[in-house]
């Protein structure tokens, strides 16, 4: 293996190591119930974002849905202030406003998270066409879910963007649940997401999800064309919640999904897939989880210790 | 004879599980449909073990597409089937509102009175646990704003029951809304399917010197309110509005004339809310029979924010609703607080709620 091929293996586990370890930290402490909020966990999600998160530039936009921490963290936003969000605190990225379902952090791009399922699609979209506008070469990623292909303003966007050519990536995350509801309970079963992309213009690329290299050099490909003024493109990636759709549990005793599908995910998992795969220095591995445990711990304790916002600035933000 | 039913409890989530299973029961052309109808949650235990009894052609998931669903359920009800549709939060059905007020409100009215739209549309509002910006809204005042939609706002099992079969059974489109806080109260519901009747008032608590309308989750609020007043000498009517349109304007004046006063409470917005139309047509249709001016207690003109901290006080609580009257009946507050404890912590109605949603 060439040193640059083990340091983008060694950049994806990085990335993706810590997004897991973070949010099996509020996975663990969520009980506490001092994080007041809805929390969507991407835990089993995470290459997609961490494919992003070495192909990304801070003048790239992104957005994203009700399960947001793992783009947010992939594109650089800061981890003490995500957790200050969830705890509700001032020291919040949205000043304890909005919670784990609305992160941002403009200060590398990232422009929002939404709770509505499709709400934040066409907002990426403007995002590239205000890039096209200004003539800058930057591209915007939209990360959405197989549920979001369902909603109008999906179609709608996805339309207008082929129509402009505007700079814009749809990444969309199919883990086949929309809450409970299987793909089957949704589409019908010969449709595939990347052809209806196609279909309203926007060329499309499948890729397993939970194959981070794969994901890396589909995502590499894809921005680099669009950098170069192809246009938008929609890349689907494959891939499977582990968790429960909202909250921090397992939920496979629910029985929504086929019996095996989980393990077969587990098998899957894309931290364990890359691991197996890849040759790392065990000693390299240790001190980076070592380092992204103490920045993990730092960030908590960050959160705890800011306080409240006062409720006397409630008012605040109502209006600009 | 039936089983006596006096005494059978149930939650305010499973009086709609029951009322919309023996619609369903007695009419083949109910239909039970949304995002999470045949979930093992079943929106809140409210369509739980629908999908076993009536088969997966009337009561159904979906794709995540609310307007198109909505309209497609407007066109099963011009066809002649009754569909009652659920969503997890009011919010999500933003996405629907061209469907809801360009079809469903005016399909009756725009070809002349030749068609009927007999929807049911299912409206949790979210409140507390962060819920925030949006998951938490209560836009019932622009619901009630449009002609030709009926507005339900139930407050207790037994209104859940008897108002949701009443919605059911109207030829119009329905909106019937839940708070997220009341799925878990529990009370006496009948066994019997008896509806009740859409744009009637209920008289919660009788009293002669001030009117407290109320609607929803605020009428438990007031009821705790009343009854401390009550300790300190002020008998209060509390009027529970059951429905915001069609509203029950006689009932409404009535109070408001015997007592003199009046105080509406709103859990949407302050600004262009109902609590301002209430206490507009009072004002306007009343004023030589008031003896104070009219108040309201409603939700800040502000999102709801996610965090704790800027949560206290936030939403309508009782203590607030007694100081509220009292200061009306020029009373002193003073002991107000140690006898209407302030919720702890204020983002829940009780210990019950553990998140996450
Ligand atoms: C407009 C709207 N409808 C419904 C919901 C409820 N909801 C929250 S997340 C979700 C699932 C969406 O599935 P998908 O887009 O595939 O994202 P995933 O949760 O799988 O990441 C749904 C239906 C919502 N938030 N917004």
């Amino acid at each position: 293996m060439t040193t640059a091929e083990s340091s983008t293996d060694q950049r994806l586990l990085a990335s993706m190591l810590r997004i897991r370890m973070v949010e099996q930290t509020i996975a663990d402490r969520y009980s506490e119930q001092e994080m007041r909020c809805p929390v969507h966990l991407s835990i089993g999600q995470e290459a997609p974002a961490a494919a992003m998160s070495l192909v990304a530039e801070p003048a790239d936009y992104a957005v994203s849905t009700h399960r947001g921490h793992a783009h947010y963290l992939a594109k650089g936003g800061d981890l003490s202030r995500m957790i200050a969000e969830i705890y509700g605190k001032v020291g919040g990225c949205s000043r304890g406003r909005g919670g784990s379902m609305h992160l941002a952090d403009p200060s590398v791009g990232f422009m929002g998270t939404s709770a509505i399922v499709g709400n934040s699609i066409p907002v990426g979209v403007g995002l590239g066409m205000a890039l096209q506008i200004k003539a800058q070469p930057n591209v915007s990623f939209v990360f959405l879910g197989d549920g979001a292909t369902e909603e109008g303003v999906f179609y709608e966007s996805a339309n207008f963007a082929a129509l402009r050519k505007l700079p814009v990536i749809f990444m969309c995350e199919n883990n086949q649940y929309s809450v409970y509801s299987n793909l089957e309970e949704r589409q019908p079963a010969s449709r595939r997401i990347v052809e209806v992309a196609r279909a309203l213009g926007v060329p499309a690329l499948e890729v397993d999800g939970n194959d981070a290299r794969a994901s890396h050099v589909t995502v590499a490909n894809v921005v680099a064309q669009t950098r170069a003024g192809a246009g938008p493109a929609l890349i689907e990636f494959e891939t499977h919640r582990l968790r429960e759709h909202c909250g921090p549990n397992w939920d496979d005793e629910l029985g929504y999904r086929k019996p095996g599908e989980l393990a077969s995910w587990l098998k899957r998992d894309p931290i364990k897939a890359l691991l197996d795969s890849g040759t790392f220095d065990p000693e390299w591995i240790e001190s980076t989880t070592a380092d992204i445990r103490t920045e993990i711990d730092a960030a908590f304790r960050f959160a705890k210790n800011s306080p409240y916002p006062d409720p006397a600035e409630l008012a605040e933000d109502v209006y600009a | 004879m039936p089983e006596s039913n006096d005494d059978r409890v149930l939650t305010f989530a499973a009086a709609i599980n029951e009322a919309t299973e023996q619609a369903m029961a007695a009419d083949p052309t109910v239909l039970c449909i949304g995002l999470g109808a045949t979930d093992p949650g079943g929106v809140f235990g409210t369509t739980k073990g629908l999908v076993e009894k009536f088969g997966s052609s009337r009561v159904f998931d979906g794709p995540t597409s609310e307007n198109a669903m909505t309209g497609i359920a407007v066109g099963a009800a011009l066809a002649g089937l009754k569909p009652v549709m659920t969503h997890q939060r009011l919010d999500f059905f933003l996405l629907a509102m061209d469907q809801l007020i360009n079809s469903a409100a005016k399909w009756h009215y725009m070809f002349g009175g030749q068609f009927q739209v007999p929807l049911t549309i299912r409206l949790v509002i979210g409140r507390g646990w962060g819920q925030g910006p949006t998951h938490s809204q209560n836009l019932q005042a622009w619901f009630a704003h449009i002609p030709g939609l009926k507005v339900v706002v139930p407050s207790s099992p037994v209104d859940a029951k008897q108002l949701l079969l009443a919605s059911i059974h109207d030829p119009n489109p329905v909106l019937f809304l839940e708070h997220r806080w009341l799925h878990n109260i529990a009370d006496h519901v009948p066994v019997e399917a008896t509806p009740a009747q859409l744009g009637k008032a209920r008289l919660a608590r009788i009293g002669d010197d001030l009117t407290i309308v109320a609607s929803g989750y605020l009428t438990l609020e007031a009821i705790r309110a009343v009854d401390y007043l009550s300790t300190r000498g002020v008998a209060c009517d509390v009027l529970d509005l059951r429905t915001l349109h069609p509203l029950d304007w006689p009932a409404v004046h009535a109070s408001a004339s015997k007592t003199g006063r009046l105080l509406v409470l709103d859990s949407g917005a302050l600004t262009g809310s109902i609590s301002g139309e209430i206490v507009a047509r009072v004002a306007s249709e009343q004023f030589s029979e008031l003896r104070s001016p009219p108040r309201r207690l409603a939700q800040p003109d502000i999102p709801e924010p996610t965090s704790l901290g800027l949560i206290q006080g936030f939403h309508v609580r009782s203590q607030q609703i007694a100081s509220e009257a009292l200061d009306i009946m020029g009373l002193s507050l003073a002991d107000v607080a140690e006898h209407l404890v302030a919720p702890e912590p204020a983002d829940a109605p009780g210990d019950w709620f553990r998140g996450p949603f």
